[in-house]
């Protein structure tokens, strides 16, 4: 026991601690009323909250009391109840909100989506860990694949397209561990060519793409090294095509509101009335939340003292926009820290995974890792207007109890592991 | 690579996350004005709006309270609409649209709900409108008009419109903006500065003090109160003389540029845009398409000076030496200036006529042979017509003037450019632009223009730009209006003009409209117009137009009198104008044969004539509009438009 005190790592577990608190304090915020009901009252959001850390730091014990081996034994039997309790949704799933995501049991609600993350980061580690894999043979990538996006798939209909998303985060993972750069090359070259049709129409994509290409060809000319010419005219080809197809879809199978909010995200309107509609309607949450966050200024107006978080003008502000809250309370010294923390513990959590011996502690690590950098990446960039809206919680802070509880199993099964990395041969 | 990719990814994001909280919070501080921040709640405390006064101190326009009842639907709580309706004396439907409107401008800014209560609606609303929420009165001020002129020359103020809130963020709904006349020129003076203060409210929409201690509050600056130029007695007179015709009156008094009076007809009671009835009133006033009542005719009306205009050309020709006062002119009752192209004179057949006589008689033949001269005296037509165009812009012609009233009209003054875009480049002689010599055919001025002229004769070349504020309380007037601005023609030209004008009076015209007492020097003009009736160019009974100015040798007024289709110049305008003089120099109107013969006389019956949509003489019967209408050709018979009548 002594062995396991020293060997656990607790500046993440310190990381850890100072985020939930934080998030508390910003959810006590929005919800807080003069009525001065009571911390632990359930009727209330951060009453709420309050039980569940309780409930998270007794997962924290079970987790860490748990022998190691169990996590990798039974990553597969983990993998498989979840798939089911993910398909059983379809059945049994209770609607909140337009989506058929949780479980109703008693007065609880369980959404088993926040926990298949956990459950496809072992099984992926169990998969690739194994002797055998070998991610550059086409068949092991695709039962990877099929790892990562059968949950993802589950999760779609829901709909909770948000969720789903966070599942390309494995890519990472798969990266590190052998995965050809080409498939990432491919993915980044494809959004750039998205989001420059978008911005610039595909004429001027088609005639840039032409131009590096052929300033590409010339270098290489000039440097007597061989460039098969055919292959640029694929290359450009493709690139016009996709560029086409992007204008197309964008144009004729995307609905109005998938165009606003790509409108909103690439600033792609001018019109100031337009821009008055959006913002009243589509762009209403990231308009809000941006004011909010403003209107902080440097040091913050100070803890219940944010008027739009007390007006409620920032929609779902203690779930996915919680983070403008601390921009309104605590100005940009509590946001910087905040996000200072968030990627503190994420690079921790990687330089943890990377001192694993065992492979599978390091591709758990790195899923844990990744899939938190998704979730902050996404949830703080759309809170702040960079991305556009995708509905996603923020780890440890937005207010949820299957969210926390999930988030907190995902990093604390890491932080056994790598406690017992003492013990692996 | 493989293990930095994503540590360096985490790191680049971060960076960027941090870039754009810094441009959030610490660069763009759009998000950190208080007035866009709903917990903090803005109280106005609009200031008085300044009052005016006319030359003499008479006061013109001062206020009076009115209360609005004001809703911010967000805080809108239940209520009992029943008895909110009943107090308001509105219906449930009218009630609910009301809301509507409100909220889609905007549901956490203040909307106007109600406007305008009456004293006893406020009395009894004001004691129960704590128990509706999100409702709350606004006191403000309305005008209060204690003349009943001037309609024109004040303009009105009404709320504020949608385009005015995008184009100017001082305002918000429910707010007053000057429209039309001094209202709307001296907005910002008569207005003032609003104050407003910042109240913070607590998540219970409860008050708990003032923001920040009140360091973004401020106090609100009273409006000013300006004194204009206009005469309120004169400008009574004038609207009173105008009953029953339409036309305008413009009296500047040429030693300062003050405009004295500035008629319309027909106007308005200014008091009919206030309050309640304000939008219905308007609506009447605007749909008025035949009267025009809004049109403001002594600034925006445009029409060919006629004959006035011929004193210009009289100075250009002194001016350019190719005429001086003693240089006499054969009229044979016209002016030939090609193969059958003859302009008409009154002239007897043989009448010889220096400047003095062509003046006072008006001789068409005189001027036509003075403009000749001008033009001719230089190498082309096109520089000769250029060197004129200085010459008659120098007299603010062709140009809007300056005046600070938010309406008017540049007018046209020809120049070489216009004629060769109807002939083509140097395919046109002084001769195709004769009708020029005696103010008709391309010239186009407004009544004010006209007076200012007039003043600019008195003043013997010089004037001030013509203006309607005479003193802002604590402040200074637009420098402009106090610098004196010189024609291009020398002092010494305009004696024999004068005189001829002072002869009109004596010899001429306007004999039978002297004025016991004062010497006027002065000028009769007609001016022709049209009117298209079912796309068919119809013409009307002739303009009647008068300028003149008193006393010859110390001018204290300078007039332009129009009237429509009053038919010549001395008949009507003539009269109102020696009434106007007699009324402001002794303050009373000796000549009331004239005056009675202008208020009993009336034009409607003219102006019915072309809505009748039957035949019509025109002109005391001396031209026939047949209809339904003749062929074009039978018509031009009757009206030659090339060859231009005298007048008189």
């Amino acid at each position: 026991m002594n062995n396991f005190i020293k060997s656990i790592d607790w500046f993440s577990i310190l990381l850890y601690t100072c985020l939930v608190f934080i998030g508390w304090i910003n959810i006590y915020s929005t919800t807080y009323t003069s009525d001065h009901q009571g911390l632990m009252n359930l009727d209330t959001f951060h009453g709420k909250q309050l039980m569940f850390i309780i409930v998270s730091f007794l997962t924290i014990v079970i987790t860490l009391a748990i022998e190691a081996k169990f996590y990798e034994r039974f990553s597969s039997v983990i993998y498989l109840v979840t798939i089911v309790s993910l398909a059983g949704l379809f059945l049994f799933g209770k609607n909140i909100n337009g989506a058929t995501s949780w479980y109703a049991i008693g007065g609880m609600t369980l959404q088993p989506s926040e926990f298949a993350k956990v459950a496809t980061a072992l099984a992926l580690a169990n998969f690739v860990s194994d002797i055998q894999t070998d991610l550059n043979s086409f068949k092991d990538l695709l039962k990877a694949f099929a790892i990562i996006c059968l949950p993802a798939l589950l999760i779609i209909p829901q709909p909770d397209p948000g969720s789903a998303l966070v599942y390309l985060a494995f890519f990472f993972v798969l990266y590190r561990e052998g995965l050809s750069a080409n498939y990432l090359l491919i993915g980044v070259l494809g959004a750039i060519i998205f989001i420059s049709t978008l911005l610039f129409g595909t004429l001027w994509v088609s005639l840039i793409t032409i131009a590096i290409l052929t300033i590409w060809y010339l270098i290489y000319k000039k440097r007597k090294r061989k460039i098969s010419i055919f292959r640029l005219v694929i290359i450009t080809i493709v690139t016009i095509a996709v560029s086409y197809s992007v204008s197309f879809v964008y144009d004729h199978v995307f609905e109005q509101r998938h165009r606003d909010r790509f409108s909103l995200w690439l600033r792609l309107e001018h019109d100031p009335s337009e821009l008055d509609h959006i913002r009243k309607t589509i762009g209403y949450n990231t308009y809000q939340s941006e004011s909010a966050i403003g209107s902080g200024g440097f040091s913050g107006k100070g803890f219940l003292e944010g008027t739009r978080t007390k007006g409620n003008f920032v929609p779902e502000q203690h779930t996915d926009y919680i983070f403008s809250t601390v921009g309104e309370e605590w100005g940009f010294l509590g946001s910087t820290l905040v996000v200072l923390l968030f990627a503190a513990l994420v690079l921790r959590v990687i330089f943890l995974a990377e001192r694993q011996k065992s492979s599978f502690s390091r591709i758990y690590g790195y899923s844990v890792a990744s899939i938190l950098f998704f979730h902050f990446a996404i949830n703080i960039g759309m809170v702040i207007g960079l991305l556009p809206t995708i509905g996603i919680p923020l780890p440890f802070f937005s207010y949820g109890g299957s969210g926390l509880l999930g988030f907190t199993m995902l990093l604390f099964i890491f932080l056994k592991l790598d406690a017992n990395r003492i013990n692996e041969w | 690579m493989r293990k930095l990719l994503l540590a360096f990814i985490i790191i680049l994001t971060t960076f960027v996350y941090l870039g754009r909280l810094a441009y959030l919070q610490l660069i763009d501080n759009s998000s950190q004005n208080p007035l866009d921040d709903t917990a903090i709640k803005a109280v106005y405390d609009y200031p008085e709006r300044g009052h005016i006064y006319d030359r003499n101190g008479k006061l013109l326009v001062d206020n009076q309270p009115s209360y609005d009842v004001m809703v911010i639907p967000r805080e809108v709580k239940p209520l009992d609409t029943l008895e909110f309706c009943t107090l308001l004396d509105i219906t449930k439907e009218d009630f609910d649209k009301r809301f509507r409107k409100a909220n889609n401008y905007s549901p956490r800014l203040p909307s106007v709900f109600v406007q305008q209560l009456s004293k006893k609606e406020y009395a009894v609303l004001q004691e129960k409108m704590r128990k509706y929420e999100g409702f709350y009165i606004q006191k403000r001020s309305l005008r209060h008009y204690i003349t009943h002129v001037g309609a024109n020359v004040l303009g009105y103020i009404s709320e504020v419109n949608e385009r005015d809130l995008k184009n100017n963020t001082y305002y918000q709904s429910g707010e007053l903006i000057g429209r039309q006349g001094v209202e709307k020129q001296y907005e910002a003076v008569l207005r003032g500065r609003k104050g407003v203060k910042f109240i913070q409210k607590d998540r219970f929409n409860r008050v708990i003090g003032s923001y920040k201690g009140g360091i973004y509050d401020t106090l609100p600056v009273p409006g000013k109160d300006i004194q204009l130029t206009i005469d309120i007695d004169l400008q009574t007179y004038g609207e009173k003389l105008m009953q029953n015709k339409r036309g305008g009156i413009v009296a500047i008094e040429p030693s300062t540029g003050q405009i004295l009076t500035l008629v319309t007809a027909p106007s308005y009671d200014p008091a009919l845009l206030v309050g309640r009835e304000r939008s219905r009133n308007y609506t009447k006033l605007y749909y008025d398409s035949i009267a025009k009542p809004l049109y403001d005719r002594g600034l925006i009306a445009l029409y060919p000076p006629g004959s006035p205009f011929k004193a210009i050309n009289a100075l250009i020709g002194l001016q350019e030496g190719v005429i001086d006062e003693n240089s006499t002119v054969v009229c044979n009752g016209g002016y030939h200036y090609g193969r059958g192209a003859f302009m008409r004179c009154h002239c007897t057949y043989g009448s010889i006529n220096d400047m003095n006589r062509g003046i006072y008689r008006s001789c068409n033949t005189y001027f036509a042979s003075t403009y000749r001269k001008i033009i001719e005296k230089y190498p082309s037509a096109a520089e000769g017509l250029n060197a004129w165009n200085e010459h008659v812009k120098s007299f603010g012609l062709g140009d809007f003037l300056g005046y600070d009233l938010p309406i008017g009209k540049a007018g046209r003054v020809p120049s070489a450019a216009t004629y060769n875009s109807i002939y083509g480049e140097n395919r046109w002689f002084a001769t195709n632009t004769i009708s020029n010599a005696i103010g008709q055919g391309e010239i186009l001025t407004t009544p004010i223009q006209l007076a200012n002229l007039t003043a600019i004769i008195a003043n013997r070349g010089s004037y001030y730009t013509p203006h309607i504020i005479k003193k802002i309380e604590n402040d200074t007037i637009a420098h402009d209006f106090i610098i004196e601005k010189h024609t291009t023609i020398d002092p010494e030209n305009f004696e024999p003009v004068v005189q001829g004008m002072h002869d009109v009076y004596e010899k001429g015209t306007a004999r039978f409209l002297k004025i016991p007492g004062i010497e006027i020097a002065g000028k009769t003009g007609t001016a022709e117009n049209f009117t298209r009736i079912e796309g068919k160019r119809v013409q009307l009974t002739d303009h009647s137009i008068f300028v003149a100015f008193a006393p010859v040798d110390n001018p204290k007024i300078a007039i332009a009198v129009f009237v429509e289709n009053g038919y010549w110049g001395s008949r009507w305008a003539g009269r109102i104008a020696g009434l106007m003089i007699d009324k402001y120099i002794n303050g009373t109107v000796q000549r009331t044969d004239l005056e009675d013969y202008i208020l009993q006389g009336s034009l409607l019956e003219e102006y019915e004539k072309p809505l009748g949509g039957e035949s019509f003489f025109i002109n005391d019967g001396k031209t026939y509009n047949e209809w339904p209408k003749p062929k074009e050709e039978e018509v031009s018979q009757n009206k030659a438009i090339n060859t231009p009548t005298a007048d008189e």
